[in-house]
């Protein structure tokens, strides 16, 4: 479905991906391990055409270097930023809305969906975004890339600075995406959700693809964990 | 009674107009963060635009065709120039704008030549809708009110009540999270400029008749919104509004009012001699010094509330 080669990219004159290889196959979960600095989120960037690349990057055979960043999203792919980008002026409903690429659009989701998996945004559906916790905030922003009716959705550090309530939340809506057959790549620094529901992982480390295997297979490479993943 | 009744009439009309500039100025600084500089170029274009078409076919095909040409060419404008120049940076932009401002006066007067158009309100409104204390308000006065305020509720409902307005809200603030959500950012930034330029080609269509169609109007008022942006809060449409009234009333009242500091300072008993340094000073009118108010208020603005009445960011 999504097959990187090589893929390079700089921030000014910092090289930033220095090569990165990877593969995503339909209705498959991968995860991005690694570091932070490492170079995950600028990958996805990257993917996204929010940053320049450089390589290939082809999905479902369409090269997508050199596409413009609504363009790629049209194809089918959705991204979670790390920051929770909610548009904190609009209501929840509003968000969830402006992530449909059309209003005639007929999807895996709906608005009534996403206020079953999380009845806290049902709740909220017409208080301003920018009022809600870290966490719900969190949850729009996977909802509202979910209403575009991605194909493969990247989401990146989804858990990062929740309760482990709200992370267990996510947990099951990774779950529940997966059910419906969209492909996931995570970007993820803990290890526990990652594996948990992973078909692989991927380890990066100062810009390239450190390691390539199952949760199984990084389990028991305690050299790779200590050198890669562990602080 | 009659003086305020009527400064009170002419001030909203005044300042609906520049509403009508203001508005759109602020949502381009909205999305682009630059300061259009030929913003009020666009308002002389509806004029001189609605002159020529109102020649051929009447007033109200003008008053519907004129703005939407400009409209185009402001689409067109951002499209094959701003968007280029962007990459350079705000600077660049600023520049650009800057010169623009200057090439459509000249091709104003290369087309219209330099003399003022004899472009007038249509018959139909060529009449005095009321009478009060001995003094006429025009029709036409209160065809302009009627039209600003009509743009101003539509451009309120299209920005609250529909998918594209909510799409511009998010585009303000989040460009990249929006384009990511596979909304064309850039052709929403250029339908903004082009109904944005529209605006300001309306404003043009309904002053020229009232206030004169000549190739400095654009001077005229394009000085003052941009006082009324940054009065209002660079990036408020609901501080350009409240901007706009508040100098269009100001400086309605400040001519209508004919009084000095000398008639004040009479009421204290404090006179001064003829050759007294200070008695040219102090003889000035309200009227005489009514064109300076706006920006009078604009500095003690930038001293005391330097994001504007209801703005958010520095100016």
């Amino acid at each position: 479905m999504l097959e990187v080669r090589d893929l390079q990219a700089f921030y000014g004159k910092s090289h930033i991906l220095q090569g990165v290889s990877f593969d995503i196959a339909e209705g498959e979960i991968v995860s991005l391990l690694g570091r932070n600095g490492v170079g995950r989120s600028t990958t996805c960037k990257a993917v996204m055409g929010e940053v320049p690349p450089q390589g290939s990057i082809k999905f479902r055979g369409t090269e997508l270097v050199g596409k413009k960043q609504h363009e790629i999203a049209r194809l089918g792919i959705g991204y979670v930023p790390e920051n929770r980008d909610v548009f904190p002026t609009l209501t929840v409903r509003q968000n969830l809305v402006l992530g449909m690429k059309s209003m005639k659009q007929e999807g895996r989701w709906s608005i009534d969906d996403m206020f079953d998996l999380f009845s806290n945004l049902r709740e909220r559906a017409d208080i301003r975004a920018g009022a809600l916790s870290g966490g719900e905030q969190q949850m729009l922003t996977m909802c509202r890339t979910l209403m575009g009716d991605p194909d493969l959705i990247m989401i990146d550090e989804p858990t990062e600075g929740l309760s482990p309530q709200m992370v267990e939340k996510v947990a099951g809506l990774l779950e529940e995406i997966a059910r419906r057959k969209v492909s996931i790549l995570l970007v993820e620094q803990k290890l526990t959700i990652a594996l948990r529901i992973s078909h692989r992982v991927y380890v990066m480390g100062h810009g390239h693809m450190v390691f390539d295997g199952t949760p199984e297979a990084l389990l028991n490479d305690a050299q790779i964990r200590s050198e890669w993943l562990e602080v | 009674m009659e003086l305020v009744v009527f400064s009170l009439l002419n001030g909203l009309v005044t300042g609906l107009l520049l509403f009508m500039l203001s508005s759109g100025l602020t949502l381009i600084f909205s999305m682009m963060g630059v300061l259009n500089f030929a913003h009020a170029s666009f308002y002389m274009l509806g004029a001189y635009f609605a002159y020529t078409i109102s020649g051929y076919m009447g007033f109200w095909v003008g008053l519907i065709f004129a703005p939407i040409l400009v409209g185009v060419v402001g689409a067109l404008i951002q499209r094959y120039g701003l968007r280029y120049v962007h990459r350079w940076g705000h600077v660049a932009e600023l520049v650009f704008t800057f010169g623009l401002a200057f090439l459509i006066e000249e091709v104003v007067q290369f087309f219209w030549g330099k003399a003022t158009k004899d472009y007038h309100e249509p018959e139909l409104l060529d009449f005095p809708l009321f009478t009060l204390f001995g003094q006429s308000f025009p029709a036409y006065k209160a065809f302009m009110i009627f039209i600003s305020i009509g743009i101003f509720i539509a451009l309120l409902m299209m920005l609250t009540r529909t998918r594209v307005g909510l799409i511009i809200q998010a585009a303000i603030t989040h460009p990249n999270t929006v384009a990511n959500l596979g909304h064309n950012v850039p052709l929403v930034f250029m339908g903004v400029f082009g109904v944005g330029s529209a605006l300001a080609g309306l404003a043009g269509v309904i002053a020229g008749p009232a206030l004169g169609t000549f190739p400095g109007m654009a001077f005229v008022l394009g000085s003052i919104v941009f006082v009324v942006i940054v009065v209002g809060g660079l990036g408020s449409l609901a501080g350009a509004f409240v901007a706009s009234l508040l100098i269009g009333w100001l400086q309605t009242f400040a001519i209508a009012l004919d009084y000095s500091m000398t008639d004040l300072l009479d009421l204290l008993g404090v006179s001064f001699s003829d050759d007294h340094v200070l008695r040219d000073l102090w003889s000035l009118s309200l009227p005489q010094v009514a064109p300076i108010l706006p920006y009078l208020l604009l500095i003690l603005i930038l001293i005391f509330r330097p994001t504007g009445l209801m703005g958010k960011r520095e100016t």
